[in-house]
């Protein structure tokens, strides 16, 4: 499989701050394969969003490089390789867009400088909102779709987009058991069409079920990343929680500190 | 009788071109609008309208366009604004109160030294009715520019307006984006200074925005609604002026606030009689469910939920991290 040597993700050695002097991110590393997803696991303010935001391009690391299949992000981005679903709280439920306005916000970035859809355009939009089983309500606001639905609506602009590296901001936020179901047998799709995925989760105990890796984010950079079974043991969750596994029972003995 | 009177007006000259210039005003404001309500600008628009004062005097002064003069201190109100916020723990609508009323009172301490000579107050209030020839042409070139860029930008501008993340993600230029909506909102604001002046300009960059919004859930139906909103307000409100002799900004203002007021009660959807209805039909159905009456369909069967005692081991640790 030549899919498996191809790196979608390369964080190498990056450290990012906001306006302060204090980082906000100190020295990650981070590897994800071609057709590999990674779970981002850690507590709020650990530096998740901080390290999307940088794999997105909005901070630029002070040290290190972040590239995207073996390009710079800006790169990979203007050929449309990086898509994103924001988390839900993130977005304007008001907002006067329909479904399929949103989903061909995916594709803007390849029109011309008018902006028109192409008809190759409007059959990949159809053909992602069919996928995602949303083609019943393509004229609907967006504000007017059920917790599921407006995830599966921001999944098929990513589809549309047709991305190599998917970034997914909390996609099993305030979404029912059947959705979360969904989103997990899609992106078992996607990664079986060789798209790479980076999701960040509170969801521990379905992380197995959809993870080749997982990555602890603790302290503002990367603890650990590797296998799904080998990271996410009491010890290294306990780290990453700062004392104690939200997984396994608790501990007999103290978790050794991490340097 | 009635209809000679009623034409009366567009006899004259200087309402004809009243009336055109302030219905181009009302177009590019209407446009506009649509994008700063969406992105929460209307506080920035404010105040880039008062910091504009400054510059119109000291173009007076040296003898320059005045819509360059206020570009310039427009642009420099919004520069100071982002420098200030970016460097310090103050919130940015006080950031933005602080900039725009110094500047404000800045012009008018200028405008007390030079009023003497020069006749500024149409400034503070708009004259439209006196609008002279290079003042004319002033306000349609930079109103054209800024509607020609806003309509070739809209999509990008809105897809930024929307979800910069993903505006980003896809390789558009947020940071150029967001400074050209900066620009046009600055351009924009200096085309209707001479129609309603300095304190009501705000007013003409958000109502319509604001109306077309409680009309509609597609956004390029709100978008005609507010030109349409933009120009029958500055028609209604230029042409009724002349009856009033005079104040023919605060008039456009006032036919827009009603244009408002009808769609905040009025609205198919989001106006307020609409969403009682909704509320009380919504309650209606849920009450009437526990009666089992002819009203068709049947309640879901409800789950029974047996109460657990929580077991005070050993989950009250994790739940505090």
């Amino acid at each position: 499989m030549s899919q498996n040597t191809v790196i979608a993700l390369d964080v190498q050695n990056v450290s990012v701050a906001y306006g302060g002097g204090r980082l906000s991110l100190r020295q990650a590393n981070l590897e994800v394969r071609g057709g590999s997803v990674c779970g981002l696991v850690g507590m709020n303010g650990a530096g998740k969003s901080t390290l999307f935001k940088t794999v997105m391009g909005f901070l630029p690391p002070l040290r290190g490089t972040v590239q995207v299949f073996e390009q710079p992000v800006i790169r990979a981005q203007k050929a449309g390789l990086i898509a994103y679903v924001p988390q839900s709280e993130d977005v304007d439920w008001n907002f006067p867009v329909s479904v399929r306005e949103v989903v061909m916000m995916g594709r803007q970035g390849k029109m011309n400088w008018l902006r028109r859809p192409s008809p190759a355009d409007h059959k990949l939009v159809e053909g992602s909102l069919e996928r995602v089983g949303m083609s019943a309500f393509v004229d609907r606001q967006i504000g007017e779709l059920s917790g599921g639905q407006r995830k599966r609506a921001f999944l098929a602009r990513a589809l549309a987009q047709e991305g190599r590296l998917l970034l997914l901001d909390e996609p099993f936020g305030g979404v029912d058991v059947g959705t979360s179901e969904a989103i997990i047998e899609l992106m078992g799709e996607l990664r079986r069409e060789g798209r790479s995925m980076l999701v960040s989760t509170h969801d521990l105990g379905t992380l197995e079920t959809f993870c080749d890796e997982v990555a602890l984010i603790a302290d503002r950079t990367v603890l650990l990343y590797g296998p799904t079974d080998e990271v996410l043991t009491a010890d290294n969750l306990a780290a990453t929680f700062g004392g104690r596994s939200p997984l396994h029972a608790p501990p007999a003995q103290h978790p050794e500190a991490r340097p | 009788m009635t209809l000679e009177f009623l034409l009366e007006p567009l006899q004259y000259d200087f309402m004809t071109r009243a009336l055109l210039v302030s219905a181009l005003v009302g177009t590019v404001c209407a446009v506009l609008s649509c994008y700063v309500i969406l992105k929460g600008w209307s506080l920035m628009g404010d105040a880039v309208s008062h910091a504009v004062l400054p510059g119109v005097v000291i173009s007076y002064l040296l003898g320059l366009p005045f819509v360059i003069g206020a570009f310039v201190f427009g642009l420099l109100s919004v520069s100071a604004i982002g420098f200030i916020q970016s460097r310090s723990r103050v919130k940015e609508d006080t950031v933005i109160g602080v900039v725009f009323t110094a500047l404000f009172a800045l012009g008018l301490v200028m405008i007390s030294k030079v009023a003497s000579e020069v006749h500024l107050s149409h400034i503070l209030f708009g004259d439209v009715l006196g609008i002279g020839n290079s003042e004319l042409w002033q306000t349609v070139i930079a109103g054209a520019i800024a509607l020609v860029v806003t309509l070739l930008l809209r999509k990008d501008l809105l897809l930024y307006v929307f979800d910069p993340t993903h505006a980003r993600s896809i390789g558009l230029n947020t940071g150029v984006l967001n400074y050209v909506l900066l620009t046009v909102l600055a351009l924009t604001i200096v085309t209707a200074l001479q129609t309603v002046g300095v304190i009501l300009v705000v007013a003409m960059l958000i109502t319509p925005g604001a109306t077309a919004y409680l009309l509609t859930d597609k956004f390029s139906k709100m978008m005609w609604i507010a030109v349409a909103c933009g120009i029958g307000s500055a028609v209604i409100g230029t042409y009724g002026s002349y009856f009033l002799d005079g104040a023919t900004g605060a008039c456009i203002v006032l036919v827009q606030s009603i244009f408002f007021l009808l769609a905040f009660v009025f609205a198919p959807k989001h106006g307020q009689i609409a969403r009682r209805r909704q509320q009380m039909a919504e309650r209606e159905d849920e009450l009437g469910e526990g009666v089992g009456g002819g009203s068709g369909v049947a309640a879901a069967p409800r789950p029974v939920l047996v109460r657990v005692r929580a077991t005070p081991s050993n989950r009250d640790g994790a739940a505090s991290d």
